[in-house]
């Protein structure tokens, strides 16, 4: 790895004083899962390596009656070990229990999976679906965004020069919902989603009153199938509305063809794990009725 | 002027200090700087588990931490596993049942799997599985290793009834 200078500051103002340091290149440090492999294989560079995991509100993980408030660079292993938590949101549990193994989730953020804005970030598609915000702190202020619009192309992010990802917001869930997110792999653990499905469903009844579908590794960015989710609302829970959604969550996805599989063979797994992303969300809005 | 860091850690329950360069890995410092080679460098990017160590009770890929970030912090490696002269239960499993072979990946295991008994008595092979899906081994094909971990769990456990 190429020199670069490290700094740990204590607070959201003076990790943005540092990250807008002129004519350097800054980088924040979450559990470096994704920054030093690639400060390491040149991939990024650096040479200022600012850590943020001494920021109180970047460490906060907070469930109260707004919802669930994750700082940017709360590890995994914090998120699933909270029972309360594992509980009201069992479709984010799926995605922070699925990133790497053991070791990766002792250190990987969900701050970290949304900056570093890969395609596969397998904890995207799920908040995306929750509909979840991210709260910003930058040189001009605070400002918020729906996580949909903050990954912008592969490995780009909406992060203005200086600006800090403080934290990830997730409403309260209503009564009668239900998440899940899924991923198709080779293997169970440790690898690369070929397709991901995050599926989030508000039930009135047998009827969708809401549903949201985001999902991972089928285009340059995680991405909003809002058609599908859209197509439900109002219809019957059944196959005939979750085969819709999934035909249209098949036409929205752009994908390419690499060593995981081809473009066709990942549009036909849009499908399959929408259908199945739904199905499982389906069955936890029923549970908790 | 590019100039190292002092860091002043606890390994294995003693203080250390060291000067590293920011860009070190926790894994670099502990092998070249501080001379503890019983932590090993497989693919130096977070996917074989050979440089497991507990960093602040939570087992990580010490070649994703940088040496800078062990200030203050707690460390635990290979070399304090065995109690004095007499090896930890599971030394002796994977002695016992030939879960190593080169023994590069060891290591890693033993401290991943110490971490997974120390909070868990009798974990299923199914949980170890996942557990330590973080740590890949060339040689043993998994097996032995896993029935190592069960047959230390049930040591640890006999020895805590006594
Ligand atoms: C072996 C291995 C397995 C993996 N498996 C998976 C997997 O199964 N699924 C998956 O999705 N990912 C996986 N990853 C990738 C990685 O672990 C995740 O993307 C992880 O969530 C990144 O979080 P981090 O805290 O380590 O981020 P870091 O590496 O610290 O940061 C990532 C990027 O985001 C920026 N950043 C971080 N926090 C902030 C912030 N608060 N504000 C602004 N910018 C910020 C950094 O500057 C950097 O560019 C794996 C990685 C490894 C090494
Ligand atoms: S050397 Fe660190 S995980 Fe392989
Ligand atoms: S014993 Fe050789 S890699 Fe595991």
């Amino acid at each position: 790895m190429k020199w670069f200078d490290y700094e740990c500051p204590r607070t959201v103002e003076a990790a943005v004083g540092l990250l807008s340091a002129p004519g350097r290149k800054v980088r924040a440090l979450a559990g470096g899962t994704d920054l030093l492999v690639q400060l390491r294989a040149g991939r990024r560079e650096a040479d200022l390596v600012v850590d943020i995991k001494e920021i109180r509100e970047l460490n906060e993980l907070r469930l109260d009656s707004t919802g669930l408030t994750i700082g940017a660079a709360v590890p995994c292993y914090r998120i699933y070990n909270d029972p309360a938590i594992a509980r009201a949101y069992p479709g984010l549990i799926d995605a922070v229990s699925l990133i790497g193994g053991t070791q990766i989730q002792g250190r990987a953020s969900l701050g970290g999976n949304l900056a570093n804005a890969a395609p596969s970030a397998d904890a995207v598609p799920v908040l995306i679906a929750l509909g979840a915000r991210c709260l910003m702190a930058g040189p001009a202020g605070a400002r918020s965004l729906a996580v949909e619009d903050f990954c912008v192309a592969p490995g780009r992010n909406a992060l203005a020069p200086g600006e800090l990802l403080v934290s990830i917001h997730i409403a309260a869930p209503a009564s009668g919902s239900g998440a899940a997110y899924l991923r198709f792999i080779p293997r169970n653990e440790m690898d690369i989603a070929v397709v991901g499905a995050g599926a989030s469903v508000v039930l009135d009844g047998n009827v969708f009153a809401e549903a949201r579908i985001a999902l991972a590794s089928v285009a340059p960015t995680p991405l909003f199938a809002a058609q599908a989710g859209d197509s439900l609302i109002g219809k019957p829970v059944g196959e005939a509305s979750i085969n819709a959604a999934a035909e249209i969550a098949k036409a929205a996805a752009k994908p390419i063809t690499d060593m995981r599989g081809t473009a066709e063979y990942r549009r036909h797994l849009c499908g399959v794990m929408t259908r199945r992303a739904l199905t499982r969300a389906i069955a936890r809005a029923k549970e908790t009725n | 002027m590019p100039s190292q860091t002092h860091v002043t850690t606890t390994i294995n329950g003693e203080p250390v200090q060291f000067l590293c360069e920011p860009r070190q890995s926790l894994l670099e410092c502990l092998r070249d700087i501080l001379g503890m080679t019983g932590t090993k460098e497989g693919c130096n990017d977070g996917n074989c588990g050979a440089c497991t160590v507990v960093f602040d009770g939570r087992i990580v890929t010490s070649c994703l931490v940088l040496g800078v970030e062990a200030q203050g912090k707690e460390i635990s490696t290979i070399e304090g596993i065995a109690r004095g002269n007499r090896l930890h239960p599971l030394q002796q499993a994977f002695l016992e049942n030939a879960a190593l072979q080169c023994g590069i990946c060891t290591p890693g295991f033993i401290v991943a799997a110490k971490a997974l008994l120390d909070q868990e008595r009798e974990p299923s092979e199914e949980r170890i599985r996942f557990w330590l899906a973080n740590n890949l081994c060339r040689c043993t094909g998994y097996d032995k290793i896993v029935r190592a971990v069960e047959q230390a769990a049930a040591v640890s456990k006999q020895e805590a009834a006594r």
